[in-house]
């Protein structure tokens, strides 16, 4: 997830629009060969971009084996650990209408960073039921990671320095499909 | 918009955006009731106390389990079994509570002003569940929840709050935060019971309740609060159900059909609501109550995670 920080301009684009679907799409191949096919998967995308690209990675996924898989949206503000520390929390609502119990959830978000937000969103998820397994599928590994986490499937590795920030738009939200470095306007 | 208070005081001081933003935080936060495991962290670690000087029995519940969702401790005080029957002042009792560094204290209070009171003289946030018949905040935002869930939106409709005004924070409540967010009121009701100055808040007056059930979206039935009358107000209680108890009769013949038929509770069945009405298919009493716990939770999450809200 970005930071909410002040200004920010344009670095360098990572990703365009054709090299962002060809990453889902290779993310969905491998999400099928690690689990010997579709049978008992089901995505849990992290708000807001994780559930659109969750969406779309059960798009591919229909496309290649013909299974629709069921998509579920997380809101891990109550399971934070920095509240009180960022402003008012936003809760946008956990949405998963179906049962996690028995599934391998895969969980979906734009941007791996310091693996805080993850940490929060494994969970929020136990507290909904226990999953034969979760995996953890990022468009982005920025690394820095503060916490043990790794992830399953990766879109692309990225270098950053703390400093900058990985912006992921997406069509459903941005208008465009791109990924892009930010660095603070004032430098 | 973010939040930024310390208390909830009442619905008055509050701007449309802060109501849009309570509303908002407890809708989403309702999918919490339908789990397995009803409870999240947020508020792990910090300590509500519930303060209650009158008897509750829906908003001393609500406000429980509303904390105990969030991982919150939830201290409970009623006057009657306290230091309160020893002597000891309100604002002592208060202070001495504060002393053990709650989070958020939620009071209620016979008296008008007793939340603003403490706001005012402790460091902790202050949650008003009702003083005197002053405001009742978290009973409006409940009852603005559950009108969004059923109708919507808020802008346009018109409600119809019928019954015992004088004495009723939660018409007060209502009447504030729904004229905020472009809401048209009605109140009605015999006229010893409608309180001079409701024009000033922006409310219409009906003397009949055929009138004032005619052309609205949403009818709220308040109780008679015989505690708080010391005089005869109304000649007796046969009468006042006569000419102000919503029957199926009524309805059928002067209200819209797909009207909504609200009560703050506890409903004195056979007084202002029959029970046909009350267990009726106009009825949202009982998600009005379901609604209050995500009301609840909303408050205490917004009041202990703003910004450098630690209750210092």
């Amino acid at each position: 997830m970005g930071s909410p920080a002040p200004r920010h301009r344009e670095k360098a684009q990572v990703l365009d629009e054709i090299a962002l679907d060809r990453a889902l799409t290779r993310i969905a191949h491998e999400i099928l060969e690690r689990n010997g096919g579709a049978k008992d998967l089901a995505f849990v995308g992290l708000r807001t971009r994780g559930v659109s690209l969750a969406h779309r990675l059960s798009e591919k996924i229909a496309q290649i084996d013909g299974t629709t898989l069921p998509v579920g949206a997380l809101d891990i503000t109550l399971y934070r650990d920095d509240l009180g520390m960022r402003g008012t929390p936003v809760i946008r609502g956990t949405d998963i209408p179906f049962s996690i119990k028995a599934k391998t959830v895969i969980l979906v978000d734009d941007v791996l960073f310091t693996g805080r937000t993850i940490r929060a969103a494994l969970d929020a998820i136990i507290d909904l039921g226990r999953p034969t397994a979760i995996q953890l599928a990022c468009l982005i590994d920025r690394g820095h990671r503060e916490l043990p986490i790794r992830p399953d499937y990766i879109g692309k590795n990225l270098p950053t320095s703390r400093r900058e920030s990985v912006a992921v738009r997406l069509r459903e939200h941005d208008g465009e499909d791109r990924v892009v470095i930010e660095e603070p306007e004032e430098a | 918009m973010g939040w930024t208070r310390k208390d909830l005081l009442t619905m008055r001081d509050l701007e449309a955006g802060e109501i849009v933003l309570l509303v908002d935080t407890a809708a989403s936060l309702q999918e919490i009731a339908g789990r397995e495991i009803k409870k999240v962290p947020a508020l792990r670690g910090k300590t509500v106390v519930n303060l209650f000087y009158e008897s509750s029995t829906r908003t001393r519940t609500s406000f429980e389990i509303a904390g105990k969702w969030l991982s919150a401790d939830v201290i409970n005080f009623s006057a009657s079994v306290s230091s309160t029957s020893k002597g000891e002042s309100f604002v002592d009792t208060a202070k001495n509570i504060a002393a053990m560094s709650p989070d958020v204290v939620v009071v209620r209070h016979s008296s008008a002003g007793a939340a603003e009171l403490l706001a005012r003289q402790l460091p902790c946030s202050i949650v008003n569940a009702g003083d005197g018949a002053h405001e009742h905040p978290t009973q409006a935002l409940l009852d603005l929840l559950t009108i969004r869930e059923k109708k919507g939106h808020f802008e346009g409709l018109h409600v119809a709050i019928v019954g015992d005004i004088a004495h009723s924070r939660v018409a007060r409540s209502n009447i504030h935060g729904m004229r905020k967010l472009g809401m048209t009121v009605t109140v009605a009701g015999p006229p010893t019971l409608i309180p001079p100055f409701v024009q000033e808040l922006g409310a219409k007056v009906s003397y009949r309740l055929e009138d004032a059930i005619g052309d609205v979206d949403v009818i709220m039935m308040l109780r008679l609060q015989q505690e708080r009358m010391t005089e005869g107000l109304i000649p007796s209680l046969r009468e006042y159900s006569r000419f102000w108890g919503l029957t199926l009769d009524r309805l059928a013949k002067h209200a819209r059909p797909d009207v909504l038929i609200m009560h703050p509770g506890p409903v004195n069945r056979g007084v202002e609501l029959s029970p046909e009405v009350a267990d009726g298919p106009y009825s949202v009493i009982l998600d009005q109550v379901s609604r209050g716990v995500a009301v609840r939770m909303g408050v205490l999450l917004l009041l202990a995670g703003r910004k450098g809200g630690d209750g210092a």
